[in-house]
């Protein structure tokens, strides 16, 4: 095919665009170390002094020398930004200064230390990031890494060496590097330079070679460090050789290539495939090949080779399908375009002379393969990989249909007729062509067997109306009878490549458009924020795409239930709920249609991701015998598979969510304690304290001061009571356990006893009261409420100074009645108008704390919600001070006061009336 | 009158406020009696026949309300004082109506308590003379001539009105639950909420700051009292 070849010659678009994204940015160069102390400051300041020599502008944006003398030496002659001072807690610490670097605009600046993580307030909390921000600036970066820094080694070299790394950096950094320059030096050089003192101070060395710079941690490290190279060369490479259009592959890093048909042994050839890729560290690939044959697979390998893509998939393969006639050539081709070095394929299971006739995959593909390794397998597994589908589908042969016959019938005698038109025209036997359009339209149209039937029709025309003697069915001509024979041989040759062509055709067709479906499925699941969501959208899809009825089932509290459906049904019959049980439990098809409970009127499947059941999955529609077609059953699994994964999703971020919120319990759980052993004990110790002194000293004491502390006693019971009750409140609140006593109540008589209860707190301060006399009666617990109205008391009387007035005033607007108490104190910062009802919060005075519970509030809120009303804060607009409003619903209700009044017969102004 | 005669009797299964009680009311010249249980209550009140009683009403086996109930059971009519937690309003009430005299929650001034104690004492010996004429600051009833008079101008009642009022004068100084008042005047069947609007009414009348009650007062989620100077 010369067409692709050409295709294939061009440069990859890919690669171009990623080298264009380059274009204007600084080259990043990294001087990749596998231990400290090898050498790479030094090598860096070596590179930039060529460089220096060359003209070119370099400085240093920083450089830590750690007091080595050869380094210290040659960052003479440099230009070197000078650091930027930044405190942190009391600590100057040095950091590079960017603004300095981009401000300046040299041409090269050579950052020391990539994995340096800032000083906290920094513009950047890690020291890449700034380099990043150089790069894009144009400057040029040389920097120095150690491999235990890089993000995907951490582990490893964690392993390795019992130290773990905190400060790393992620591997897309050495990815976009434009070099990286390893610096290698062997571990007994490194240990010499060590106990040489030039890494390390002396004593510090020796402690340091017999833990970190062992010479088996060195080895191990300076592997890493060569082989993460490599990798990142190996990148560099195929990005290369795509952007250059050059045909592989090139002996650099491994990739393994497993190629997948629809024989026994696949899962042999996926596992065997990915241990190798695992033990080379590659990346590997699984590949089938979509040749004209698939289509006609029987059903049971369709099933296999599915199911083997799939577990593909699941272990890690990226999975790759691509069309082709010869399949041999074709994975040879595309293994030599994208750089495997490896390739895994089964072992010849054809006999002897059907390879003769048909050839043999396994020896093409090891003649062809070139420099590519050829892994053959032998797969033993036909009991573990018998299909393991226990439903019967239904059989995609259609019933026998007689309009394409008649069509067939009209097309042959469409072209008799016009044969018989160009009869005078033609020589006999090229009339014969004529008939191979009505053959060729007929097998467009019917199919195989029309197509068929149009060729044995036509013969049996044409030698009747055509060959001597005409009008008969016998032949005269000896040339005549080899003439029909050819047409014979030519139209089931022609007919049988034709509807070859079109099943493929039509294949292709409902293939692309089960991928578009199943894409935009898949993107409309990315997209759905809710479980709702996400089963809804699921059952839809099946539902619309397999013309079924659809049920959704996810496990809840040890049983399974319906979740969704479509069209919405959420009632299973008894045989239903036991199958779908079934499924869940075995992890097996269940219900109608299955092995397993067949008398359902559902069947059950199954839905599961690698890691673990997720739910079941019922189906059923109005029609009699199998559910599923084969196909159907495949593209069921597809798309059951992406559901799975988009509700496991959901579900882990769920989890998340869960964990969070305990963890928020938690911390909430100990400041509660932190607050209520400090507040239960400041007024206790007041009370000890002050009774223990009377006792003691009572006789020593003057009267006054006598007094003075036993009002200190009684105040401090006071507080510590008070205390006490909002935690019983709050107790209330947070347990649930409040169930208001509603009733009819007037909001002056409830304002006027919680006025009574906090007069002792208010004493200091004025009172203004404005509720008018019409005010609706209000539907709360009357308890409740003058508990939530003396809370506000307290608060005000709490932040408003002595003197000041409270004021306390209501009206009725719009179906609600408002209550509002205002202070004159300093108000509510604005960012905590909304805080200051979450429990334990205090709003500071200036420098110190009212002393207060940080329940108060709280325990307000909870109060007025549980009563259906609601309290927010706000600060007065006509003067400083705060300002709670209560809205309560007016009761749509309220009490009929007829019956009451009827037999009163001097009837007050009030309420009666 | 002096207290010296008067013997109360201190159910309460908590030491420190028994003894806090036997020192206080000690001071104020009662002679107290102590019971840590119901069983040992029972036992005190036969052998000394005490003038009131101040019960707690968590009391460990037999519980204050039991104990409360099988005295009046009994036919005892003896002045009670419950103690009780802010809380339990119910438990309260529910002492009320079987037949308390009064209560104070948990804790309590003494001073506040021994108001109580005075008045369950006044009704327990008034209640053969009621004085004719109840005066309260500038408040007057007149309970034969059905006169009511503020600041000495006569107010206008209705006969629910009054009604209210003569049942709090009769028990002036002594909380009354809703139950009762509405039982006293409408029998059993009426809501609770009538009579709030009456004592609302009321309050107009005779109050001078219908909002900050000085003799109709409210105790929350229990009834009303009629305070006394």
């Amino acid at each position: 095919m010369p067409e692709d070849r050409s295709n294939e010659n061009r440069p990859s678009p890919d690669a171009l665009l990623e080298h264009a994204e380059r274009e204007g940015r600084g080259r990043l160069r990294i001087f990749l170390g596998a231990a400290p102390g090898v050498g790479k400051t030094y090598e860096m300041l070596m590179s930039g002094r060529a460089r220096l020599a060359d003209g070119i502008d370099v400085v240093i944006g920083v450089v830590e020398t750690h007091g080595r003398q050869e380094t210290q030496a040659l960052v003479e002659g440099y230009e070197v930004i000078p650091r930027r001072k930044v405190d942190y807690k009391g600590r100057m610490l040095d950091e590079m200064d960017i603004d300095a670097i981009l401000a300046r605009r040299p041409a090269l600046v050579l950052v020391d230390e990539l994995a340096h993580t800032n000083a906290p307030g920094s513009r950047h909390p890690k020291r890449y990031l700034d380099v990043q921000e150089i790069l894009t600036q144009g400057i040029d970066v040389y920097t120095t890494l150690n491999v235990q820094h890089v993000e995907s080694l951490n582990d490893v070299v964690a392993q390795i060496t019992k130290v773990r790394v905190r400060e790393t950096v992620p591997d897309s950094i050495i990815d976009q590097a434009d070099d990286v320059e390893i610096i290698d030096l062997t571990p007994d050089d490194l240990i010499k330079r060590l106990e040489e003192g030039k890494v390390y101070f002396p004593n510090t060395a020796q402690r340091a070679i017999e833990n970190y710079f062992s010479p088996g941690n060195l080895t191990a490290l300076r592997e890493l460090a060569l082989r993460r190279t490599a990798q990142r060369v190996d990148e560099q490479l195929l990005n290369h050789m795509q952007s250059h259009a050059i045909q592989g592959p090139w002996a650099a890093g491994e990739r393994v290539l497993v190629c997948l048909d629809a024989r026994l042994g696949g899962a042999a050839r996926i596992r065997y495939a990915r241990r190798l890729a695992d033990r080379l560290r590659a990346p590997w690939t699984a590949l089938h090949v979509d040749s004209p044959r698939s289509a006609s697979m029987p059903e049971e390998d369709k099933d296999r080779l599915a199911n083997n893509l799939r577990l593909a998939q699941q272990l890690g393969a990226e999975v790759t399908t691509i069309p082709g006639q010869n399949v041999a050539q074709d994975i040879v081709r595309y293994a030599t375009a994208n750089n495997f070095t490896h390739i895994v394929v089964g072992r010849p299971t054809r006999s002897r002379w059907r390879e003769l006739i048909e050839g043999s995959l396994t020896y093409d593909l090891i003649r062809n393969a070139g420099d590519i390794s050829v892994h053959v397998i032998s797969g033993n597994e036909r009991n573990s990989e018998a299909t393991s589908r226990n439903v019967r589908t239904a059989d995609e042969q259609t019933q026998f249909q007689i309009w394409p016959y008649l069509l067939a019938t009209a097309y042959v005698a469409g072209s008799l007729a016009f044969a018989v038109l160009l009869d005078q025209f033609l020589d006999v036997r090229n009339l014969a062509i004529i008939f191979l359009i009505g053959v060729l339209a007929s097998a467009v149209t019917g199919g195989l067997w029309p197509a068929l039937y149009a060729c044995l029709a036509s013969a049996l025309a044409f030698n009747y109306f055509f060959l001597e003697p005409r009008y008969t069915l016998t032949i005269r001509d000896p040339e005549s009878i080899v003439a029909l024979g050819v047409f014979l041989v030519v139209a089931v040759i022609a007919s049988n490549l034709t509807v070859r062509v079109q099943r493929q055709a039509i294949a292709a067709r409902s293939r692309a458009r089960a991928t578009e479906d199943i894409y935009l499925f898949s993107k409309k699941l990315a997209g759905a924020g809710t479980l709702d969501d996400v089963l809804w959208a699921t059952a839809f899809q099946i539902a619309s795409m397999l013309k079924l009825r659809v049920v959704l089932l996810l496990p809840e509290d040890g049983t399974i239930t319906v979740k969704a459906g479509y069209p919405p049904d959420d009632t299973l019959a008894e045989a239903d709920i036991a199958a779908a049980r079934w499924a869940w439990e075995h992890n097996r098809a269940a219900g109608r249609g299955a092995d397993t409970l067949p008398g359902a009127k559902r069947l059950y499947l199954p839905l599961r991701t690698g890691r673990t059941a997720i739910g079941v999955v019922g189906l059923d529609n109005d029609k009699q015998g199998p559910l599923l077609t084969p196909e159907q059953q495949r593209l069921l699994d597809a798309l059951a598979d992406q559901a799975a994964v988009a509700i496991e999703r959901i579900q882990l971020v769920a989890d998340v969510d869960r964990a969070k919120l305990a963890a928020e319990a938690d911390r909430l759980r100990s400041a509660l304690l932190t607050s209520i052993s400090h507040d239960l004990k400041t007024p206790l110790a007041a009370i000890m304290g002050a009774a223990g002194t009377l006792r003691e000293f009572a006789p020593a004491l003057p009267e006054q001061d006598r007094a003075e502390l036993l009002t200190t006693v009684l105040d401090e019971s006071e507080r510590l009571n008070r205390f006490i009750a909002n935690l019983l409140d709050m107790t209330k609140i947070e347990s649930g356990a409040m169930e208001p006593n509603f009733a009819f109540h007037y909001v002056g008589d409830i304002v006027g006893s919680a006025l009574q209860r906090a007069k002792k707190i208010i004493a200091e301060h004025k009172t203004e009261i404005d509720i008018p006399a019409d005010l609706p009666m209000l539907k709360v617990d009357p308890v409740l409420f003058e508990q939530a109205l003396f809370n506000l008391l307290d608060n005000a009387a709490k932040y408003a100074p002595a003197g000041s007035t409270i004021r306390v005033q209501g009206w009725t607007d719009n179906g609600s009645v408002i209550l509002q108490i205002m202070d004159e104190g300093l108000g509510i910062p604005p960012g905590d108008l909304e805080r200051i009802f979450d429990t334990f919060y205090r709003v500071r005075k200036r420098d110190q704390v009212r002393a207060g519970t940080g329940l108060g509030l709280s325990i307000c809120r909870g109060f007025i919600e549980a009563m259906g009303g609601t309290i927010t804060a706000a600060n007065r607009t006509d003067r400083s001070g705060a300002v709670f409003t209560i809205k309560m619903p007016k009761p749509t209700n309220p009490p009929d006061l007829g019956a009451a009044c009827a037999d009163d017969n001097d009837v007050g102004d009030l309420g009666c009336g | 009158m002096t207290n010296t005669n008067v013997r109360i009797l201190v159910v309460d299964d908590e030491p420190p406020i028994r003894k806090l009680l036997r020192v206080g009311l000690g001071s104020q010249g009662y002679a107290v009696s102590e019971a840590p249980n119901a069983k040992a209550a029972i036992e005190l009140m036969e052998q000394e026949k005490p003038d009131l009683v101040l019960l707690d009403l968590g009391l460990p086996g037999m519980s204050g309300h039991e104990l409360l109930r099988k005295w009046r059971d009994d036919g005892l009519d003896i002045p009670v004082v419950i103690l009780s937690s802010r809380t339990d309003e119910a438990g309260i009430v529910n002492a009320l109506e079987l037949g308390a005299d009064d209560y104070v929650t948990k804790p309590f001034g003494m001073n506040e308590l021994v108001a109580r104690i005075r008045v369950a004492l006044r009704h327990k010996f008034q209640q053969q003379g009621e004085k004719p004429v109840f005066q309260s600051g500038d408040l007057s009833v007149d309970l034969v001539k059905r006169i009511v008079k503020v600041e000495g101008k006569e107010i206008k009642l209705s006969p629910k009105e009054y009604d209210i009022l003569r049942i709090l004068v009769q028990h002036a100084g002594k909380v009354l639950t809703h139950h009762f008042i509405l039982k006293q005047i409408w029998g059993d069947s009426t809501d609770v909420q009538y009579l709030r609007v009456y004592v609302r009414q009321l309050r107009q009348k005779i109050e001078k700051t219908p909002d900050q009650p000085r003799y109709i007062t409210t105790e929350t989620g229990v009834g009303y009292r009629l305070r006394v100077d």
